[in-house]
């Protein structure tokens, strides 16, 4: 589900306000990487992710992100969910329907009609002690905006 | 490490291990140390958002894991993003619970003396 809201509140100017609604099934343990099934209303997918867990890793931060590029910005990165994993955790996600934990604002107007708006699932892998990469999940996801601003109020 | 607004991943009194490359590009996920102007202690937040033009100009905001909300009110009054030149480091890696001494010393200056004491001893101690 893709909407665009004209004039909310945000810093400055009236930006762009999308809102995106996502479900996101992530299979931690077993190893296989992998884009499942993409639908127009919603999109679901399937990421095996490798087995990670091991003596070192205390949690990962994984955190689902929103990508792409406008008139005024070349790049814009913009975090949807997050989530702390703990070793221990179930490693299995299977979560439906989600709604974005955090304000989907652009800094402008650029996501009306933008069809190149892409998902990714990246985590953080926290050690118990050492180095802290970032890794980037297969199965980038398109979530093309509409051209009009939706405009009744049901948010 | 400070605070607790990065727990569960940091905890009062881990060190952490920064680089400070200026091209390295700022992305979002990233743990970035950085500072408010007129304050001293500087914060190690993760990225939430970025947005960067054709030229390289970015602006973030950030936001501590164990925060419920992101960090634009502890910014400068006025202050939406922060920028490049607001970043002190990015975390690389870390090493748990090492700095929990220095941070100790700082609270309990009895604390501080005794280590010294101590330490003084062990020289002596060993002064072979």
């Amino acid at each position: 589900l893709r909407k665009n809201v004209e004039d909310f509140t945000g810093p400055r100017e009236r930006s762009d306000l999308g809102f995106v609604t996502f479900d996101i099934t992530a299979d931690i343990l077993n190893g296989k990487n992998g884009l499942c099934e993409y639908n127009v209303v919603f999109f679901l997918t399937c990421l095996h992710l490798q087995s990670i867990f091991d003596w070192n890793v205390k949690q990962l931060f994984l955190y689902l992100s929103a990508e792409y590029s406008t008139k005024n910005n070349a790049l814009n990165q913009v975090v949807l969910w997050d989530k702390i994993m703990l070793r221990g955790d179930n490693p299995r996600l299977f979560l439906k329907d989600m709604k974005s934990k955090y304000f989907f604002f652009d800094d402008g107007n650029g996501l009306k009609g933008n069809r190149n708006v892409t998902l990714t699932l990246s985590w953080n892998v926290v050690p118990n002690a050492g180095i802290l990469p970032l890794v980037t999940g297969s199965g980038h996801v398109s979530v093309p905006f509409p051209d009009t601003y939706e405009t009744t109020k049901s948010y | 490490l400070f605070s607790g607004s990065m727990e569960p991943a940091f905890h009062r009194g881990d060190l952490l291990f920064l680089t400070n490359r200026i091209e390295d590009p700022i992305r979002v996920g990233e743990i970035v140390v950085f500072r408010i102007e007129g304050r001293e202690i500087p914060i190690v937040h993760r990225v939430l958002k970025i947005h960067e033009k054709q030229n390289g100009d970015i602006k973030f905001l950030t936001k501590g894991d164990n925060n419920a909300v992101d960090d634009r009110g502890l910014y400068k009054r006025g202050q939406h993003w922060l920028e490049k030149k607001d970043v002190v480091g990015r975390a690389r890696g870390f090493v748990p619970y090492i700095g929990i001494v220095t941070i100790l010393m700082n609270d309990y200056p009895k604390f501080k003396y005794a280590v010294l004491f101590l330490l003084g001893l062990f020289v002596l101690v060993h002064r072979e």
